[in-house]
């Protein structure tokens, strides 16, 4: 019995300590990013241009161009992904292309950043003649995203009762008003969820862009679409391994706008979300 | 109150998934104002054939119809979309599903979907559909509450409401008392003997004795095949098959 007792304490030491290990590492990034990045933090530091080869001045362009590549991004890939689910969670039928579909989209899934890198190198910038510009950018992001944003969707789809569209079909609902008045505002939530994870892996993603998009330094902000722009992640890895002699505390400012950005987006589509809940 | 004419016609009606088969051939007419009431143990076609009426076997990929079935004079495969079909021939299902709207969009979304949008038109539909369906009194005065809020029994009466809204001949009720304690029983069969005065009802029910209490006609189904039809009062006092005096006696089923 005592001996039950000492083996189920182990039992539960062990998995503690498994937690531990998750939680010390996620922790102790932040504490040091925070720590160490809060000092660079100003105004200066957030709406300004770089000066002296990024050695001083701002980042303000790096958050322009990170913001811009969301928002293209996301406008891109939330609709045409959102509509691929619709159509394969309520309109297709299971056979011998739908499958290969989904097995696409599983594989797209976890195609690694550089490839689409690549791709997005060769077909927006070269072939369709983009150049290295912001659309191409966050074409190549969008793409990525993709996957993400279809199997949520799906998910989402998927977690509605069977039943409510049998009634709405019922009732003499078309298939289409039934996905519209009935399906999809129950699953927004969950697509909207799919979305602020995209949100999160487009803004911190850096092999992406190398090839599409990011700037090395320009000091001005992007005027169009077809501009090159600078953008967090890349700017980060620029001024950590490139460029000798920058203060410490820049690159850690960088990180800290870089996360700080994420957590405002993720928030805000959170708060849409809830406010989406409250009005059922 | 004697029945009228065919309401529904149906010839020679088969119903497979896959290998397996749900309906046999079977040949019945619904007559105008009835209460057809369906009786048999699961698995004898029952759901099946009541799904055919209206079509909404269509959304069941696996399954497989032939036959004919008319509403009036019009062959409901080739004369009307599925859509103006189910808006004619309504349907009741075994628990009350509300959509997870107010009680007012719930009654609103058949009529709504069939493109109307007037204002007053809807509010007056929404108190004769609650008032048909004996529920008008109890939820008046909370119609944009969510319709989840309401009780099983007042749920039920609910989607009786919502399914009139769209002012059927031909209302399908699936087992509609399965889930619902004998009081709201009582008052959806008495919404259902209302409602024959002026639509035709049919009646799927695992519970012989409701199928006694308000069936104008009864069917027997056995295994996919109809055993006996005929007066309610007859088939439960002088049936004419010996596996339909087993069933309603409670020999097995």
């Amino acid at each position: 019995m005592r001996n039950e007792g000492l083996k189920e304490k182990m039992g539960f030491g062990v998995l503690f300590l498994a937690t531990l290990v998750v939680v010390v590492p996620v922790l102790s990034i932040v504490v040091l990013i925070l720590v160490k990045g809060w000092g660079a933090l100003s105004w200066k530091f957030l709406f300004t241009m770089p000066l002296d080869g990024m050695r001083a001045g701002g980042i303000f362009p790096a958050i322009v161009g990170t913001f811009y590549l969301v928002l293209v991004s996301i406008a891109f890939s939330l609709p045409i992904g959102v509509m691929a689910a619709i159509y394969l969670s309520e309109y297709a039928r299971d056979n011998a292309l739908t499958r290969t579909i989904n097995l696409a989209i599983i594989n797209l899934a976890g195609v690694s950043s550089v490839v689409y890198g690549l791709f997005g190198l060769s077909l927006f910038v070269v072939f369709l003649k983009f150049g290295v510009s912001i659309v191409a950018g966050a074409l190549t992001l969008g793409i990525m995203t993709l996957p993400v944003i279809i199997t949520s969707t799906r998910e989402a789809l998927r977690a509605v009762p069977q039943s409510y569209r049998e009634v709405s079909r019922s009732l003499g609902a078309s298939r289409w008003q039934t996905v519209r008045h009935t399906v999809l505002p129950r699953a927004l939530p969950g697509i909207l969820t799919g979305a602020i994870l995209s949100v999160g892996r487009v803004a911190g993603e850096t092999a992406p862009i190398l090839f599409t998009v990011a700037a090395f330094y320009l000091p001005k902000l992007p005027t169009s679409l077809s501009d090159q722009a600078m953008a967090l992640p890349y700017h980060l890895y620029v001024i950590t391994t490139q460029i000798p002699g920058i203060p410490e505390g820049y690159r850690y400012g960088t990180a800290l706008v870089l996360i700080g950005l994420v957590l405002v987006m993720n928030i805000a589509a959170s708060v849409l979300r809830s406010k989406y809940r409250k009005k059922r | 109150m004697t029945a009228g004419r065919p309401k529904i016609s149906v010839q020679d009606l088969a119903v497979s998934y896959g290998r397996v088969q749900a309906l046999k051939g079977l040949s019945i007419d619904i007559l105008e104002n009835e209460i057809l009431t369906i009786i048999g143990p699961s698995n004898s076609g029952k759901t099946s054939f009541l799904r055919c009426l209206n079509r909404m076997i269509d959304l069941d990929l696996q399954a497989r119809v032939n036959g004919s079935i008319r509403l009036g004079e019009t062959d409901i495969r080739r004369g009307l979309t599925p859509e103006d079909l189910r808006k004619r021939v309504g349907m009741i299902f075994a628990l009350p599903i509300p959509l997870p709207l107010s009680i007012r969009d719930n009654i609103t979304y058949g009529p709504r979907m069939s493109g109307l949008r007037d204002k007053a038109g809807l509010e007056r539909i929404v108190e004769e559909s609650l008032r048909a369906a004996y529920v008008w009194d109890e939820i008046k005065d909370r119609l944009e509450q969510p319709a989840l809020k309401l009780s099983g029994g007042q749920q039920q009466r609910l989607c009786i409401a919502r399914t009139l809204a769209l002012d059927p001949e031909v209302i399908l009720f699936d087992e509609p008392t399965s889930g619902l304690d004998p009081i709201s029983t009582a008052k959806v069969e008495e919404a259902m003997r209302e409602l024959r005065k002026t639509r035709t009802i049919v009646l799927v029910t695992n519970n012989t004795k409701q199928a006694a209490r308000v069936g104008i006609r009864t069917a027997f189904f056995l295994m996919g095949e109809m055993v006996e039809l005929g007066p309610t009062e007859d088939i439960f006092t002088a049936p004419r098959d010996q596996r339909t005096e087993d069933y309603v006696v409670g020999r097995f089923g």
